[in-house]
């Protein structure tokens, strides 16, 4: 399983920059959020593919019985989807905003503020 | 329990929630906004009282032991970095009662400069790496929103850069994150720390060191990928800038300090190598970006990029002197640049532009706004006896003794280049003569509670830059301490672990 995900990660990563590289501004916040989805999926691989018992602690012991997945990963792609979906509609509405003022799809006609 | 450790975070939170709930009445964000500030500010100077007289403090969110719970660590360095964030708000808060404008406040902006404050003392706060990328996005998301306020073509051309680099170097900061999960199974840093040191392939923690450098490079405007910041600063409404121009780099840069000297110090001869040539390209780079521009702003924020370079070398040459000269730098630096920004905005309100060109005459008009700027200038460009003098002093001296004489060459000549930029700006702004009436608008009128309530914070920072200059030992002795505290990690990892050294499996 590990060798299938490193690969899809791996695929998500080369589109994510293939799109950014890209000089439309849409291409550009779809290449970031398959750079987001590659990152939370990455996070969620680092525990490992394995089928595990959830890390319940019975009553009476002190810690859980048998083998048990590893729930740190989950939270911690829980808290990172959140917060990758929030920035991204942020940038979705940017984006949105600045063709409705700059009339403009093109990174190449964005120049005025770098001279 | 020490509440003075998470109070710094707490208040800019509530203060921001109090006044989105006072969303319709002008009056009482605009009250909310300095006295959540200057609490702010209070408990700050309590955190570095008590720290700096017991010592490390630790705080466990929720009475969970350390390496499972979320810690709150305040050491020196983080102390410090609180009480200039303090300083920064309230300075700020002040000079937006003035400047921000009826448009800006009604689209939220005080609530939105609680939030970035309480994200970046967060930031210097945390003792969880995962943590530290959750108050970088707190942070983040605050600063876009305040980015675009207004609205206008350039802001927007502006914030796209700023948004995809920001976002790209949080994503590599977030799977550099996870790739060491995956290694040391831990996420608090005096953990990771303590369990890096037992590891034997040193090959994917340098890898991860380098993903770290990046991503916290990005934030920190280092070279190569500084062109965000010179590209965005200046679109801003002023006192926008001025919190970005104080704040929001130096957390990368101390989130370099934090990494480089708890976590990644097992190879410094490969790391912190790359980190002296960044350090030396970045000086370069921002001060001959600067010296190209003619924009009061734009000038400003490459010589942002080429200090944090200075701040960077101070790391990078990694010997006791060099570590102190970097924490001397990051507090002199975070006041100077701030009142630069704001002094911009005053001359902004006056002759409703930044371009140098159609400025000029203030040393005849506002001799002591001319004062006011060249306080901060001189001393940005190093001059004694203000305070950049001793920070400058500190690193160049650590680069002499280290013997890395082509990247103290390279200091001492953008300390150099850096008085050129400021004697263009004294030359086009306050000494030539005004340019005639027709090139520009009418002047607006200030009224004098105004000008009252800008200058304020603009004299307030400036009597800090003389304070530290002209008493640079006890800010040189706590600078010291906070060095040693950075050089000594076990004395971090024993603050937040306890005595128990033994590495679990």
């Amino acid at each position: 399983m590990e060798p299938l995900m490193a690969i899809t990660i791996g695929i998500l990563f080369a589109a994510a920059i293939y799109m950014m590289l890209r000089r439309s501004i849409v291409k550009l916040v779809i290449g970031l959020m398959l750079l987001s989805n590659a990152a939370n999926l990455l996070i969620f691989a680092t525990a490992g593919m394995v089928r595990g018992a959830p890390p319940l602690v019975p009553q009476g012991l002190t810690a859980p019985e048998g083998a048990v997945a590893d729930p740190l990963p989950q939270a911690l792609v829980l808290t990172a989807i959140v917060i990758a979906f929030g920035v991204l509609s942020f940038a979705v509405v940017l984006v949105r905003r600045a063709w409705e003022i700059v009339r403009a799809d093109d990174l190449d006609k964005m120049k005025d503020t770098d001279t | 329990m020490n509440p003075q450790i998470a109070l710094p975070i707490l208040i800019p939170l509530l203060a921001g929630a109090v006044s989105l709930v006072f969303w319709r009445s002008r009056s009482m964000q605009r009250f909310i906004a300095v006295a959540g500030t200057a609490g702010l500010l209070l408990t700050s100077l309590w955190l570095l009282t008590t720290v700096n007289r017991d010592g490390i403090l630790v705080m466990h969110m929720g009475g969970w032991p350390a390496p499972f719970g979320i810690s709150l660590v305040a050491d020196l360095l983080g102390a410090i970095m609180v009480v200039l964030t303090g300083i920064i708000g309230f300075a700020v808060a002040l000079f937006s009662l003035a400047t921000v404008g009826r448009g800006h406040e009604a689209y939220g902006y005080f609530p939105l400069m609680h939030l970035l404050l309480a994200g970046v003392a967060g930031a210097f706060l945390t003792g969880d790496i995962f943590n530290l990328y959750v108050w970088f996005e707190v942070m983040l998301v605050a600063s876009f929103a305040l980015l675009i306020l207004g609205s206008e073509k350039a802001q927007m051309e502006g914030a796209i850069k700023y948004v995809t680099l920001n976002l790209v170097s949080s994503v590599i900061f977030l799977v550099a994150v996870g790739l060491l999960y995956g290694m040391v199974g831990t996420l608090n840093m005096a953990d990771i720390a303590r369990r890096l040191a037992t590891l034997e392939d040193n090959g994917m923690v340098d890898v991860l060191a380098m993903m770290f450098m990046v991503a916290f490079g990005i934030k920190a405007a280092a070279f190569p990928l500084f062109f965000w910041l010179p590209a965005s600063y200046h679109t801003p409404p002023v006192a926008v800038s001025a919190l970005f121009a104080g704040l929001l780099t130096k957390v990368g840069v101390y989130a370099l300090f934090r990494v480089f000297t708890l976590i990644f110090n097992q190879s410094p001869g490969y790391t912190h190598e790359i980190l002296l040539w960044g350090a030396g390209f970045t000086m370069l780079s921002g001060v001959l970006g600067a010296a190209a521009q003619f924009e009061f702003r734009r000038i400003l924020s490459f010589h942002i990029v080429s200090q944090i370079g200075y701040m960077i070398l101070g790391l990078a040459l990694f010997t006791p002197l060099a570590i102190i000269g970097g924490v001397f730098y990051i507090m002199h630096h975070i006041i100077v640049k701030t009142n630069l920004f704001l002094v911009s905005g005053i001359v902004h309100r006056l002759r409703g532009t930044y371009q140098l060109k159609s400025l000029g005459g203030f040393y005849r008009t506002h001799p002591w706004l001319a004062v006011l700027f060249l306080i901060p200038a001189l001393s940005l460009a190093g001059m004694p006896p203000l305070s950049g003098f001793f920070a400058k002093f500190i690193v160049i001296r650590a680069g002499i003794e280290a013997e890395a004489y082509g990247v103290t060459f390279i200091a001492l000549l953008v300390g150099l280049l850096t008085l050129y930029s400021m004697i263009k700006i004294w030359a086009e702004v306050f000494w030539k003569s005004a340019p005639p009436e027709g090139d520009v608008d009418p002047y607006p009128e200030v009224n004098p509670r105004e000008m009252w309530l800008m200058s304020a914070p603009v004299v307030g920072l400036a009597l800090c830059t003389l304070f530290i200059g002209l008493n640079a030992e006890p800010i040189y002795a706590l600078a010291e301490a906070s060095a040693g505290q950075l050089l000594a990690p076990e004395r971090y990892i024993e603050a937040v672990l306890g005595e128990a050294g033994e590495v679990r499996p």
